[in-house]
């Protein structure tokens, strides 16, 4: 028997064919595209013809290695220590730039950490990308369970038959409507150093007492500022996929609940929770996947700034795709990211599976 | 155990009234059904004994105790629900320890309570499966079991048959009425089967529009009837109304007559009649006999036969144009347009001053 999809007509073809083609233009091709690019040294205007590289871009974008340093000895054999009593050790440069040791050729210093006199010196040939990626997974770490958790109440509390309640609804749904550039220009200005919003109010709370703070400009605080912001800005989006979830439960279940007795909390743990397992797994994947993709607020508030403090995975590919001209590098960090996400993703769907 | 009173309970959905001033007093240990049309009140009435809605006026007691204002939680009563409302991600076991489960009661306590639930329902082979597992009957039974495990003095069932199939509906209304003697307690029962109300109630609450009708035990309700809506809506196929014209009202009965009833004296006047007034005369079909033309006090055609084998359920078309309906406890062929007779003990029908 012809199946449905065969016997319809053109004309339904037609119809799906616009919609088709621009999915194959600017999701499909471009993902395969991608793919290639990552394989060669193409670049965005070059006179060089572009080669077949292999994977000497993802070679250049992940190695890494352990260098062990022992510290400078003088002649008696004693440890050299400078004016504040630090161990001295012998330049890292000295041997990423030696002949001697090719293997840790064009390598740079990313961190170090010291057990007994010996210094163990973590070098990556990209540093930056490197340091991209430990942002992006610790917003992903921070943003996800605390966006999906504060959603989640903001749609237990609105989820009730209240006067009035549509209008917090709207409120907590606007930032989500207004443009993520937008959004970014106006807490640039409430996270000013000198004239915040933020530190006038910190200041007003304290009677003076707070001392300003660079939000963006100082590097223990930039990365935590852009979480929180981006937070305020998509937890509506969440709280609205919850509240659909949490209007898919029957009343009588709570009626049942409150019938046996059950109290506000037995009642989300036994009849709410339970009933909003598969809009978890859905909230949960949604946001970690737009917290890889972190870019716009980087892009608008920091730049990656200050000290490569908030570089990001997602903003690293556009830098280096177009500000360096760098395609193949640009396209291997994009399909980095492609398969960061789909494992984390596939691992989601693995814990949370229907047992 | 304990008994519910309600005093002038009235309930309000802004400006419109849906139940308007309601006394009904259920004995302890007594089973009650609320019958009546969809939309009549019953199951906001019920939802009221349970705490789920608000009380707008009067006083409900239960146990002696007015509850108005007491969270559903410390009445003491457990509810059925027409969708069973059993949780899905449960174990039907989880289901019914639920109760204890909040109430923190310890693992052998649940076990045995569930494990007598469970023997009670004769659903012990069930325990270990999910709600999808199962069918409608057994979801029912499990929602019944949640009921129980919790021994509330006061059940509420809300048509907890209304969505099994007729056959079910059957096993399942003889297992609530066994139910009830073994637990003997206080059960009200909401339907608008009245099979489900004959044959279960110790006492039935005809409700319409909010108010009640008529209270007592089915077969008062049944051969006793207070008004044409009790009259009716009891016992099928349902009475047959005959517009009746009063020739000689008095205190030991009325005489009356219509183009197609010789003139009949009934004594049941279930509402003062004058002489001369119209009236409207009930007999139910089961009550009517079919005799030859001639005879019989009322007469007219036969337009219509049902052979339901045990029972003939005949339509006989008045010279007035009205038509009424007799139901025979025996298999007979009665051709459509024989003239026919039909006599009745008068005894057996009522007088009432309404007109349906
Ligand atoms: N939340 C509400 N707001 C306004 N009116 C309501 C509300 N709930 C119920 N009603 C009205 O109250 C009346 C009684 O409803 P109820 O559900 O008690 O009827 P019922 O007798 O149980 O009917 P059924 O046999 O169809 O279940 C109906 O007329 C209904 O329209
Ligand atoms: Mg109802």
């Amino acid at each position: 028997m012809a199946s449905k999809l065969t016997r319809s007509t053109g004309a339904g073809w037609a119809f799906a064919l616009p919609g088709f083609g621009l999915i194959a233009l600017f999701i499909i091709v471009p993902f395969f595209f991608a793919f290639g690019l990552s394989l060669t040294n193409q670049r965005l205007i070059s006179p060089n013809p572009t080669e077949y590289v292999g994977f000497e871009n993802y070679r250049d974008l992940l190695s890494l290695s352990v260098i062990t340093l022992e510290p400078e000895r003088d002649d008696s054999g004693a440890v050299i220590r400078d004016e504040d009593g630090e161990i001295e050790y012998p330049r890292v440069r000295t041997i990423t730039r030696s002949d001697d040791f090719p293997q840790y050729r064009g390598m740079r210093e990313w961190f170090r950490w010291q057990s007994g006199d010996t210094a163990r010196v973590v070098v990556a040939s990209d540093v930056v990308f490197m340091k991209a990626l430990v942002n992006t997974l610790m917003f992903v770490l921070v943003v996800a369970p605390v966006q999906g958790a504060l959603a989640l109440v903001l749609a237990l509390l609105i989820n009730q038959k209240l006067r009035g309640i549509n209008v917090y609804r709207a409120i907590y749904f606007m930032p989500v409507v207004v443009s993520i550039v937008v959004v970014s220009l106006l807490w640039r200005f409430i996270y000013d150093g000198n004239d915040g919003l933020l530190n006038n109010l910190l200041s007003a709370i304290t009677f003076g007492g707070w001392q300003p703070v660079d939000w963006l400009g100082n590097p223990d605080t930039a990365l935590g500022s852009i979480m929180a912001m981006s937070i305020w800005q998509a937890v509506g989006f969440h709280m609205v996929i919850w509240l659909s979830g949490l209007q898919t439960i029957s009343p009588t279940l709570y009626e049942a609940a409150d019938i046996e007795g059950a109290s506000k909390w037995q009642t989300f743990r036994y009849v709410t929770w339970p009933g909003l397992r598969n809009t978890a797994v859905l909230v949960l994947i949604v946001i970690t996947m737009q917290a890889f993709a972190l870019f716009a607020q980087i892009d608008v508030m920091t730049n990656g700034g200050p000290l490569d403090s908030t570089q990001t995975v997602v903003f690293q590919a556009v830098e280096r795709g177009y500000g360096k001209q760098d395609i193949s590098g640009g396209s291997t960090i994009s399909v980095i990211l492609f398969l960061l996400v789909l494992t984390i993703s596939l691992i989601q769907r693995w814990l949370t599976r229907e047992k | 155990m304990a008994d519910v009173r309600l005093k002038d309970v009235r309930k309000r959905y802004g400006a419109v009234e849906v139940i308007k001033g309601v006394d009904i007093e259920v004995e302890d240990g007594e089973f009650v059904v609320f019958v009546g049309p969809s939309g009549c009140g019953k199951s906001t009435l019920l939802r009221m004994i349970a705490g789920l809605e608000d009380i707008s006026g009067g006083t409900l007691g239960i146990g002696g105790k007015v509850v108005n204002e007491m969270p559903p939680k410390e009445r003491g009563v457990g509810m059925v629900f027409q969708t069973y409302a059993i949780f899905p991600h449960m174990t039907v076991r989880e289901n019914m320890a639920f109760g204890l489960t909040i109430a923190r009661a310890g693992k052998e306590e649940k076990a045995r309570r569930v494990n007598e639930a469970a023997r009670i329902l004769q659903m012990e082979h069930l325990l270990d499966r999910r709600p999808s597992q199962l069918s409608g009957g057994q979801r029912q039974r499990v929602a019944i079991g949640r009921a129980i495990v919790r021994e509330p003095s006061v059940f509420l069932f809300d048509e907890p048959l209304s969505n099994l199939d007729a056959a079910l509906r059957m096993d399942m209304r003889m297992e609530i009425g066994k139910l009830h003697q073994q637990l003997k307690a206080t059960m009200i029962y909401v339907t608008h089967d009245q099979v489900e109300a004959m044959t279960l109630a110790d006492k039935i609450v005809v409700l319409r529009d909010g108010e009640v009708m008529q209270v007592g035990t089915p077969m008062e309700l049944y051969h006793d009837p207070a008004n044409l809506f009790v009259a009716g809506f009891l016992g099928a196929p349902s009475m047959n109304f005959l517009n009746v014209d009063v020739s000689d009202a008095g205190p030991d009965g009325a005489t009356v007559s219509n183009p197609s009833l010789d003139p009949v004296r009934v004594a049941a006047v279930k509402q003062p009649v004058t002489t001369g007034s119209t009236a409207t005369l009930g007999i139910r079909p089961q009550y009517l006999h079919p005799t030859a033309p001639e005879k019989g006090m009322l007469h007219g055609t036969v337009a219509l036969t049902e052979r339901l084998g045990a029972e003939t359920i005949v339509d006989v078309a008045m010279k007035d144009g009205t038509k009424i309906i007799a139901a025979l406890s025996e298999d007979r062929v009665l051709e459509p347009g024989t003239e026919i007779g039909l006599e009745f003990d008068t005894a057996q029908a009522h007088l009432f001053s309404e007109r349906p």
